[in-house]
């Protein structure tokens, strides 16, 4: 067919055309009833579908294939339960700015409102939790309805787009119509940034002796790391990362202070409190990276470059707001700048660092630390996607990142059980890449099933499991603040992972001693099959250095993780 | 806490006022009124929200609606000379002693009687919030039966748009 010729189609047909016409190359879905008609288009498409065995993998999925490829990821699910089984996925794609689009189908329009069979009310209840959604009035609306959420999903501030199909609309016939353009009146992303204020900061830039480049996933999702290393080179300012940001410049980078915030490293921490100014790029000042907001750097001027105009003065007071996107502001602003006067100050952190290394003790027992450097050594050009907890942190902060898209986590919304499916759409989005989920005993509990989508669809994925037989990042907080009441967070003996790993087909290794680590990982590797090694970590471990809760990012605890 | 008149430009499609609305009570933000109608452009809709809070809040709210992508213009004419209206149908107790007077303040108030039953008078009064309320505070004291109010709605004065 010729673009523009009109042939009589479905809503299914639409719909795959729609995915097609946007390089859309594969999905993760599950089927049913209201989405037979898509299901029978997609029997004989180009267009790859991973079928998962739970609709919550299926938008992880799609949102961990974003993150690895920053192509906008498509998952689908049926009305009612399919859908609301989204949910959460959405909600962690919305809080990490992640461009998905979530296909659902709807009861058919004659019966919507009835609380018919299968039916939920998915715009009403991802409301607040989308960057936009539609409930698709009719067949023929679908092709710019698709359109439009493909360029909603994936400009601006990217993140999730819903769009709701009712049966009716799925199966209706209209004449087909290719829509070249998009047109939203509402929706104009700002990428370029104000020209005063870039030179206004670079005025500011040239004052500061005490610099802070503070980077977010904004440089990540813009692909902003190479304009992020020269400015830091042109000013010599150290950067620090925040979770999200973890990538955006190499590990191993001589200005790179690691992360900062409850976990950060003392050094970051600590650059950040004596900063005279901070240059926040694509960074949105949650509270754990600021802990108590009233003495976050305090003697610090702040520029904020973010493409998200809310964001700006939201948490901390910006005294030069940038509006747009950090590469092409930060290509602008490098023009205008030259070194700072940060001698002394880059000294002075050189000698935080040296003081206050991200450290720990090595014993008899496997520490979780550890793992992660044996991992990082043995595959240092792995993705690494985590689930969320002490693991997460653990994998923050001692695997050395080269890349950005390279470390894969829920940030915002810390989702347990998203790292499995993730690491399935990792892998699905790079498979020329090793993808290593490193778990804890807890979330990888979670979505553990999807070891059945893992080895049917032959998707070699490593889930590395730091199994402490604890929740174990609450266990640490009952620990230091209730008293070592340990109320439900023992999960001990609950599971035999390897067995489990067994029973679904996959590799499954147990490792009990330090010295068996990397020959697990590399035998997991080499068996090119989805693989879970079991390793049995010091069970009481604490993530450290840790600033509590509403405290300043310079007043730590427990210190004995952090000589 | 101060108040705030917010003109909001939106796409006439389902899901934008809930989406609205539920930005206010997300940050916790009363609602005084919202009226809602159909501009000059049959696909678009003018709301007009009057708030309290402070300007922190303000800035955030308003930041939020821009990024609502059926938005397309909010603008907070508080401050602006504009020309406000809000409708309000009262439905008052009367017999025929108070009747005549009932009358007599609508009158005054340049409202007008829409319905009149064997126990009630309907009163149909148009103005600024302060007119309504005056009429209102007079008609109590009758016992008012029943109320209804569009909430304000507000023109900027002169030939510009918002």
């Amino acid at each position: 067919m010729t673009i523009g010729s009109p042939e009589k189609v479905t809503g299914a047909r639409a719909l795959i055309k729609g995915l097609e016409e946007e390089d859309v190359t594969t999905m993760f879905g599950y089927p049913g009833a209201a989405l037979l008609h898509i299901y029978d288009e997609l029997y004989d498409s180009a267009l790859r579908h991973v079928l998962v065995r739970h609709e919550q993998a299926a938008v992880h999925a799609a949102d961990g294939y974003a993150r690895v490829t920053g192509k906008t990821g498509v998952c689908m699910a049926t009305s009612g339960p399919g859908a609301t089984n989204l949910v959460t996925g959405i909600a962690t794609a919305y809080m990490d700015s992640i461009p998905i689009v979530a296909l659902t189908g709807q009861v058919p329009h004659s019966i919507i409102g009835n609380d018919s069979f299968q039916e939920a009310d998915i715009t009403g209840i991802t409301l607040p939790i989308t960057k936009h959604r539609y409930l698709v009035p009719e067949a023929k609306d679908l092709p710019r309805i698709v359109k439009e959420a493909f360029h909603i999903a994936s400009t601006g501030r990217q993140g999730p787009v819903l769009i709701d199909m009712p049966k009716d609309v799925i199966n209706g016939e209209f004449e087909y119509h290719s829509i070249e353009t998009v047109k939203l009146q509402g929706y104009k992303p700002t990428y370029r940034g104000n020209a005063q204020q870039i030179k206004k900061a670079a005025e500011e830039i040239t004052k500061s002796t005490n610099p802070v480049i503070y980077a977010g996933g904004g440089v990540i999702s813009s692909n902003a790391s190479a304009e992020l290393a020269e400015l830091a080179e042109t000013l010599m300012a150290p950067v620090t990362t925040t979770l999200m940001g973890i990538g955006s410049i190499p590990a191993e980078h001589p200005l790179n202070l690691g992360m900062l915030g409850m976990h950060g490293s003392k050094y970051a921490n600590y650059s950040v409190q004596g900063s005279d100014l901070i240059i926040a790029v694509g960074a949105r000042f949650d509270d754990r990276v600021t802990g108590k907001l009233q003495s976050f750097a305090p003697n610090a001027k702040i520029i904020h470059i973010d493409i998200d105009p809310a964001e700006i003065s939201k948490n901390v007071p910006a005294h030069i707001p940038i509006v747009g996107d950090a590469k092409i502001v930060l290509r602008s602003l490098i023009k205008h700048v030259k070194q700072c006067n940060s001698e002394a100050w880059l000294e002075k952190i050189n000698e935080w660092k040296r003081e206050y290394p991200l450290t720990y003790e090595q014993g008899k027992s496997i520490k979780p630390q550890f793992v992660i450097e044996q991992i990082s050594e043995a595959c240092s050009n792995a993705i690494i996607v985590t689930e969320v907890g002490q693991h997460q942190m653990w994998a923050a902060q001692f695997f050395k990142y080269k890349e950005p898209r390279t470390f894969i986590t829920s940030g915002g919304l810390g989702t347990m059980g998203y790292g499995f499916p993730a690491a399935i759409g990792a892998k699905v989005g790079r498979p020329d890449k090793t993808v290593i989920n490193i778990a804890g005993d807890g979330s990888f509990q979670m979505n553990s099933r999807e070891l059945a989508t893992a080895v049917q669809n032959d998707i070699p994925v490593v889930s590395v499991i730091l199994n402490n037989g604890y929740l174990g990042m609450v266990r640490q907080w009952q620990e230091l603040f209730y008293d070592r009441r340990y109320s439900h967070t023992c999960i001990k003996g609950s599971v035999d992972f390897v067995k489990l790993a067994e029973a679904y087909g996959a590799l499954g290794l147990r490792v009990e001693k330090p010295s068996e680590v990397r020959p697990a990982i590399k035998e997991a590797i080499a068996s090119g099959r989805p693989s879970v090694i079991d390793i049995i970590i010091e069970c009481e471990e604490n993530v450290f250095p840790m600033v509590p809760a509403g405290a300043a990012i310079n007043e730590f605890i427990g210190l004995e993780g952090n000589k | 806490m101060k108040k705030y008149t917010l003109a909001v430009l939106v796409e006439n499609k389902s899901g934008v006022l809930a989406k609205v609305a539920g930005l206010f009570s997300k940050r916790g933000y009363n609602i005084d009124s919202l009226a809602v109608g159909v501009t000059e452009d049959p696909e678009i809709s003018r709301m007009t929200i009057v708030v309290q809070g402070d300007d922190q809040v303000l800035e955030q709210v308003t930041k939020q609606f821009n990024k609502i992508v059926d938005v397309i213009k909010v603008s907070d004419i508080e401050g602006d000379d504009t020309v406000e209206r809000e409708l309000a149908l009262i439905k008052v107790t009367a017999d025929v002693t108070t009747r005549a007077e009932i009358i007599q303040i609508a009158n005054i108030f340049r409202a007008r009687i829409v319905d009149v039953a064997r126990n009630s008078i309907t009163v149909e009064v148009t103005g600024d919030e302060s007119k309504i309320q005056a009429i209102e505070k007079l008609l109590r004291q009758f016992g008012i039966k029943e109320m209804a109010r569009t909430g304000k709605i507000a023109l900027v004065r002169g030939p510009n748009k918002v």
